[in-house]
């Protein structure tokens, strides 16, 4: 075959020898995993740490979704938004008629996406300690370019789906789906160390936090 | 390129420089040690890290043909690159095959340290830099100085030149009218930069972690530049030290935990992606991964040196290091500097040139990045043992003499490391009981004690004259 296949052969042959009589390593983990924390701490403290990294957060009981939702895109002043497939219908019940909402089907262009005013969407798994979102592509968060081009993302999620810490996340995904963990929105500090939001991804993240 | 003495003491002299590093280094350090204090099982986080590691290390080839058999099966290409040339000729070719000429990069250390831009450059393709840091490092013609904040040297007036000059050259022009407020700048990198991911068709990039156990690559980072280069081209070409596979999907929940705090000294950096071959409909149609060597079998062959490897490119060393504060990264001749490019640079590329046999000695041994490393590589023991490796007499002259250029005026750093070398005494040169930590220390040392701090040897001696 190609060169490659020796390298690969000549490589595995050094490693075999460099390591010969290392000794064995004994993995422990003697660090915190399977934490359990009561809903209202889990949201409360999610929330907290969410808007730790400046992104706009809601607590909501199911009831009053919709004209969060509603809320959330007429101060931001959406007229084009993405609405990924399986999202509840519910949720954009009460937004205005004039909000044009597009559908990802067939697929829309990364140009496109470049022209609507911002996306909303459901997500897989939350952290409350890290105030973290992951987005799996699953129902109602669509492709993962959905979520990145449009300068504005609007993101619900159920408490049931606020874990505790990193740990409890990570065993909870499954690693076949691409994931995107979002801990606020985009931001760089390469100018002097200077915070700025948005550099390529949204420059604004909302979270809606469903209570019930 | 200078050994280190003469590039460090250039950079010493740099006042703009040395501000920059010291405000850099110093704000950064805060925050880690602010969010590494909200865990209370830090300690146990970082010997899960490093056992995990050394783990791995152990059982790299069992490891590599894991990976290889995974991301095959979910859809992407694996090859082999004994060394840089290697490397860049696999990608290159990659790139031609697509029939494009220009390629997005997010931010790689490993691509740099191949000059992979330089050869695909030779090959007539382009390689746009999309990360802001590198962004401003490549307009300006620069090198990084910092893993993590590679254009810290350059201040805001600085950059707005540098795009007004330069950005015309690469796309889309800087804006007319720029200032020099961080907003700005970084909107008009926003505007100059989206074009080209909208348009671009591969993408290259490196990768934190890959998981052998299912084939997962993972990338951290902070812009979403990295989200745009693995989403929205038809190619992925990723480009990855052999060095940074872990075992299982479960490692990540301890290296998510120690790699964003430990590096930026957030909770968590704003995205991190994973991906597994290719998913029909998301993302790239086409994926490959290139593994690495290029000496990292070298560093693995060495009993001492190998823990080096173990190194998940935090630059938590950096901050803390006293020689990195003055000296500015530039100095250190490589990719990777600081106190890990110390123990680094010279295993990977041997130690032939005086550059590379003065790294060794570019510390005081005080110990810092020892403490604060998440993955526990004992940095000051790898330096003496690779000293008594390098060709002696000249190198450690020359750095003696560099030396008291840069601690010329450093009270504080006496200080520091007196305070450092008496708290050593309380370590034990065997980590007690049985267990991994034993386990490890039966067949090496913890750090030996500097029987006197640096610089009180340094005031008795006058610098070794005596
Ligand atoms: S040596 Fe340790 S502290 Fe330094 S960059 Fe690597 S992991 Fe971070």
């Amino acid at each position: 075959m190609t060169p490659a296949t020796g390298s690969r052969e000549r490589i595995l042959a050094r490693i075999r020898a460099a390591v010969a009589v290392a000794p064995e390593q004994r993995i422990r983990r003697a660090y915190r995993t399977g934490a359990r924390m009561p809903r209202e701490t889990l949201i409360e403290l999610f929330a907290e740490r969410v808007r730790d990294y400046r992104a706009i957060v809601h607590t909501v009981a199911a009831d009053d979704v919709p004209g969060t939702v509603a809320d959330a895109l007429a101060r931001r002043g959406v007229r084009r938004l993405v609405v990924p497939a399986g999202l509840p219908g519910t949720w954009l019940a009460r937004a205005d008629a004039e909000v044009e909402r597009l559908a990802d089907d067939p697929p829309l262009s990364a140009a496109e996406l470049d022209r609507t005013d911002g996306v909303i969407s459901a997500c897989a798994v939350a952290i409350a300690e890290t105030g973290t979102i992951v987005l799996d592509a699953g129902p109602g968060q669509g492709r993962r370019a959905l979520t990145l081009v449009p300068d504005y993302h609007l993101c619900l999620v159920r408490a049931e789906q606020i874990v505790p810490r990193v740990p409890e996340a990570v065993a909870r995904l499954d690693p076949r789906r691409p994931l995107t963990w979002i801990s606020g929105p985009s931001a760089t500090s390469d100018i002097e160390l200077n915070r700025v939001e948005g550099v390529h991804g949204p420059r604004t993240l909302e979270v809606v936090i469903i209570t019930d | 390129m200078p050994a280190f003495p003469r590039s460090s003491a250039r950079a010493a002299a740099d006042s703009q420089l040395r501000f920059n590093l010291r405000k850099a280094t110093h704000t950064i350090r805060g925050k880690r040690a602010n969010v590494v204090a909200e865990l209370p099982d830090w300690l146990e986080l970082r010997a899960a890290g490093k056992a995990i590691k050394d783990h791995t290390l152990r059982n790299l080839d069992r490891y590599l043909i894991q990976l290889e058999r995974a991301v095959t099966e979910a859809g992407g290409h694996v090859h082999w690159a004994a060394d840089a040339d290697e490397a860049n000729r696999i990608v290159t070719d990659l790139v031609k095959a697509t029939g494009e000429t220009s390629v997005v990069k997010v931010k790689s250390m490993a691509t740099q340290e191949i000059g992979l831009n330089e050869a695909l450059h030779e090959a007539g393709i382009t390689a746009y830099e999309t990360d802001l840091a590198e962004l401003i490092v490549q307009l300006g013609d620069d090198r990084p100085s910092h893993i993590l904040v590679p254009a810290i040297h350059r201040n805001r007036a600085e950059i707005r030149e540098i795009f007004l000059d330069h950005m015309g050259e690469w796309g889309r022009p800087a804006p007319d009218g720029l200032g020099d407020d961080p907003r700005a700048l970084a909107e008009a990198a926003r505007l100059h930069l989206r074009e080209r991911f909208l348009t671009t068709k591969v993408a290259i990039s490196g990768a934190n972690f890959m998981v052998a156990e299912t084939g997962t690559l993972v990338v951290l980072e902070s812009e979403g530049n990295g989200r745009m280069c693995l989403t929205l081209p038809e190619t992925l070409i990723s480009v990855v030290g052999i060095e940074k596979v872990v075992p299982t999907w479960r490692d990540l929940e301890v290296f998510l935990q120690l790699l964003p705090r430990s590096s930026t000294g957030e909770r968590m950096n704003p995205y991190t992606s994973t991906w597994t071959g290719v998913t029909p409909g998301d993302g790239p149609r086409e994926f490959h991964l290139v593994l690495l060597d290029n000496g990292r079998t070298d560093v693995l062959a060495d009993e001492v040196g190998r823990q080096a490897l173990r190194c998940i490119r935090c630059s938590a060393c950096l901050n803390v290091c006293p020689v990195y504060e003055r000296a500015g990264g530039h100095a250190y001749g490589s990719v990777y500097p600081g106190p890990i490019g110390a123990i680094l640079t010279p295993q990977l590329r041997g130690m032939d040139t005086p550059l590379d046999a003065s790294l060794p000695y570019a510390s005081s041994l005080c110990g810092a990045c020892y403490d604060v490393c998440p993955v526990a590589i004992d940095i000051p023991t790898v330096l003496v043992h690779l000293r008594a490796r390098a060709p002696h007499e000249p190198a450690e002259r020359a750095v003696m003499r560099a030396a008291s250029w840069l601690l010329a005026r450093a009270n504080r750093f006496g200080a520091v490391q007196r305070l450092a070398s008496r708290l050593r005494r309380l370590i034990p040169r065997r980590a007690p009981g049985p267990g991994p930590l034993a386990a490890w220390t039966d067949t090496r040392d913890i750090p030996p004690i500097p029987a006197e701090p640096f610089r009180d040897w340094w005031d008795r001696t006058e610098g070794g004259a005596r």
